[in-house]
């Protein structure tokens, strides 16, 4: 075992730091999130130069190893600023499923320009009908000759309105519900209509709408029927990686409600001298530490080969979830009115401390999984 | 471009190693542990005197006594993930902890802060189990403000004459030893110079002792009365007027000890194979859904603490003190330990209304009331409100947080 980060990872800390000190101030974030655009495009640019896009991916597909440990860092430090730009659903959702599933030829269609930053994906997986259950889709893709005709409604499909192009969770045969199969599908291919939007917490999503959109049969990723093991594989390294958003959220909503606690004057002294609120504070700071604790478990387990990640998974996502809901909720708390205003920035943390407690399964889904598994 | 590529380091999986040295931990444990140690340790009893220097003298043997002691003074050396496969194999096969106020708690302050000729007095037989240590902290009128303690120590030549009362003092009937938190300064004089550190024998002329039922009817405490005892200035550690100083270093030492991952490991383990053989309505307990989520929540809970605590160790080893993190295992580990109890006590439900405790014991013969397991388990559960409590109260762990981490 061993608790201490390589020189390397030191190295990738520092590079995200010093961006979101130096170019990611809250006010500069606000811009990105009330324009009209899905995010920064130039920083996404920034991302590629600074080689953070190779960071999810194995040298063997051209990236820097793909460690869940790497993720972490990263993750880390984009939820302390409350980095918008895709990393998450572009690389390691969409990225990740072309890296798990994809050919030779299919990885440097799409993998190579996602990594050098010309190429925006997406992983529509979500539908109506469904809430966690990864093995519930009922779009259809029906075959077609060469071809597959695609139907159905894809929500909320993260980062769906940016994409060039959508991996899309389908349905080949009716007849075998479970039998799911992946497909690349071009985003402005004749029949697929999307409804862009930005979400609560200021990334960019999408309702994605099928109608009999022809796919051919050369952009299955994949074995046809047997795509549900990797969408769980990654899915799981997802959730690692928000779960690490959320520990850097935290630990930034605490710092800034600690500051501001010691400025606050009531009653002619500092918030900061009441015990009722110490102990909160104390209380948040003890969420942190055990968030932190079994956010390493998870991604150690996760690089590690002895095939027990699904439960370790949940069991961070679960554990974090509580955290999440329980510092975000006491941050605007302590910080009383200004704590619900939209100028501040400790409510926007909330918010994404609150996406992340539903993103990829509730905390009481992971539970019942963690229960399962 | 920058190149972050690098060796992956942060990792948990055991080295070849490591692997062996759990083989050789499980061996000695299956070789070793004696089986009425056992059976009490995983029925969560109450072990006698002999019963604990008996396997406190096996480990020694071993040279195993001394996880966290440094080598020189016969220490293991462990690394932390060492220490951890140790606990944690220990906790599994029953083996009962070690009672730590010589092992874990006087022995740091002995090491760290005595004179050679201390060493060389008092390590030696700690290691061994050769003598009992009890702690002299608490007082009736000071228990979280521990530093208004009232205890005198005034200097007679190259004596103390030491007056007044310890309380809470665990075991203190089995006690050879005792480490005490004494006042020197005068009753205005800061804390910082006003308390010195003194090791007393159990056996001088003028201690008396009271003892204290806890409300599980074990006479587990007592009162430690000092009437005009006689102790030589040489029993003093480190400088007069400097103990509140060394206390603290003892204090954060205690607090990584009681986390006690290990051993609520153990106990939850216990817990499922029990709820597994409970009848719940046309299941088993632990088909409860009720009962299987708030099984898994403390399962949760356990895992974060286990990397939590292993973190702390790898900061120590990594040459940091233990600092006033350790606070967040006195507090995690204590609420986790007796939320264990507690489904403990809930999966015995009115099974654990008997009061016979006498059933448990070895030569019991008479006529049996419920299942040994149900019996105990609400004594623990009663027994073990006590941990929140002590070491420092877990809402003056809460204050230390807030001091020393958060600046508040």
């Amino acid at each position: 075992m061993d608790f201490s980060f390589s020189e390397e990872q030191q190295l990738l800390r520092d590079s995200v730091t010093r961006f979101i000190r130096q170019d990611y101030a809250f006010e500069t974030r606000q811009k990105t999130v009330t324009s009209s655009e899905p995010f920064n495009r130039d920083y996404w640019k920034t991302f590629a130069e600074l080689g953070w896009l190779l960071v999810p991916f194995s040298e063997d597909d051209g990236g820097l190893g793909g460690s869940a440990v790497d993720l972490m860092v990263v993750m880390e430090e984009f939820g302390k600023g409350m980095v918008v730009e895709p990393l998450l659903a572009s690389a390691i959702l969409a990225g990740g499923l072309i890296a798990e599933s994809g050919s030779a030829a299919q990885k440097s269609d799409w993998l190579t320009p996602l990594m050098e930053g010309n190429l925006q994906l997406a992983f529509a997986f979500a539908e109506p009908q469904r809430r966690f259950d990864l093995g519930n889709v009922a779009t259809t893709a029906q075959p077609d000759g060469e071809d597959f005709l695609l139907s159905g409604h894809k929500t909320v499909v993260l980062n769906g309105g940016a994409a060039d192009t959508l991996v899309v969770s389908v349905c080949t045969d009716v007849t075998t519900p479970e039998s799911i199969s992946l497909l690349l599908v071009d985003a402005s291919a004749p029949g697929l209509t999307r409804t862009s939007y930005k979400t609560v917490d200021g990334h960019n999503a999408a309702e994605v709408y099928f109608d009999k959109v022809r796919v051919p049969r050369a952009n299955l990723l994949g074995a046809e029927g047997k795509a549900l093991p990797a969408i769980e594989k990654v899915i799981d390294r997802a959730t690692v990686a928000i779960c690490a958003e959320a520990v850097g959220a935290m630990e930034s909503a605490l710092e800034k409600t600690v500051e501001y606690s010691k400025t606050r004057k009531q009653f002619g002294v500092p918030i900061a001298t009441f015990q009722a609120l110490q102990h909160r504070m104390a209380d948040m700071f003890i969420e942190c530490q055990q968030a932190r604790s079994i956010l390493m478990m998870a991604a150690m387990q996760l690089d590690g080969s002895d095939g027990v990640a699904p439960r370790a998974v949940s069991a961070a996502k679960s554990r974090i979830g509580k955290a999440a809901r329980k510092v975000g909720q006491e941050a605007v708390q302590i910080h009383g009115g200004i704590g619900v205003t939209d100028e501040l920035d400790v409510a926007h943390l909330f918010k994404r401390l609150t996406s992340i407690q539903y993103l990829f399964g509730s905390t009481d889904y992971h539970t019942q999984r963690f229960i399962r598994a | 471009m920058n190149d972050y590529r690098g060796k992956p380091k942060v990792n948990n999986e055991y080295t070849p190693e490591e692997q062996q040295f759990r083989n050789e931990v499980r061996q000695f444990l299956k070789d070793q542990l004696p089986e009425d140690i056992r059976r009490k340790t995983l029925l969560g009893m109450h072990l006698e005197k002999e019963e604990c220097v008996r396997w406190q003298k096996i480990l020694y043997r071993q040279g195993w006594a001394a996880v966290n002691w440094p080598q020189e003074h016969g220490g293991t050396g462990w690394t932390a993930t060492q220490k951890n496969i140790f606990e944690t194999e220990c906790a599994l096969a029953g083996a009962p902890e070690v009672i730590p106020f010589g092992m874990k708690m006087v022995a740091p302050v002995i090491f760290t802060f005595g004179k050679e000729e201390q060493k060389q007095r008092f390590l030696p037989d700690i290691l061994a189990s050769n003598v009992w240590w009890c702690q002299g902290y608490s007082e009736p009128n000071a228990g979280s403000d521990l530093a208004s303690l009232k205890t005198t120590a005034y200097r007679d030549g190259d004596h103390y004459v030491v007056n007044g009362t310890k309380t809470w003092t665990t075991l203190a009937q089995y006690a050879d030893w005792i480490f005490c938190l004494v006042r020197t300064g005068g009753p205005q004089e800061k804390n910082q110079t006003a308390i010195s550190f003194l090791l007393i024998d159990m056996h001088s002329p003028g201690i008396s002792l009271s003892p204290i039922l806890t409300l599980d009817g074990y006479r587990e405490v007592n009162e430690v009365h000092f009437d005009n005892v006689r102790v030589p200035a040489e029993n003093r550690i480190g400088e007069e007027g400097k103990g509140w100083t060394y206390a603290k270093v003892l204090l954060t030492h205690e607090r990584t000890n009681i986390a006690r991952v290990a051993h609520s490991r153990c106990q939850l383990q216990r817990a499922r194979q029990l709820a597994e053989e409970t009848a719940d309505g046309n299941g088993t307990l632990m088909e409860n859904p009720a009962f299987a989520q708030k099984f898994a929540e403390i399962e949760i809970e356990l895992l974060a603490l286990e990397y939590t605590e292993l973190r702390t160790l790898d900061a120590i080893r990594t040459g940091q003190a233990p600092g006033p993190e350790s606070s967040i295992l006195k507090i995690k580990g204590t609420e986790l330990a007796q939320s264990i109890d507690e489904l403990h006590a809930e999966i015995a439900a009115c099974g654990g209304l008997p009061y016979v405790p006498w059933q448990l014991e070895d030569d019991f013969d008479g006529d049996r009331v419920g299942t040994d397991s149900a019996v105990n388990s609400w004594l623990r559960y009663f027994n073990n409100r006590k941990s929140s409590i002590y070491g420092g109260s877990n809402e003056i762990q809460k204050n230390i947080i807030c001091k020393a981490v958060l600046g508040l």
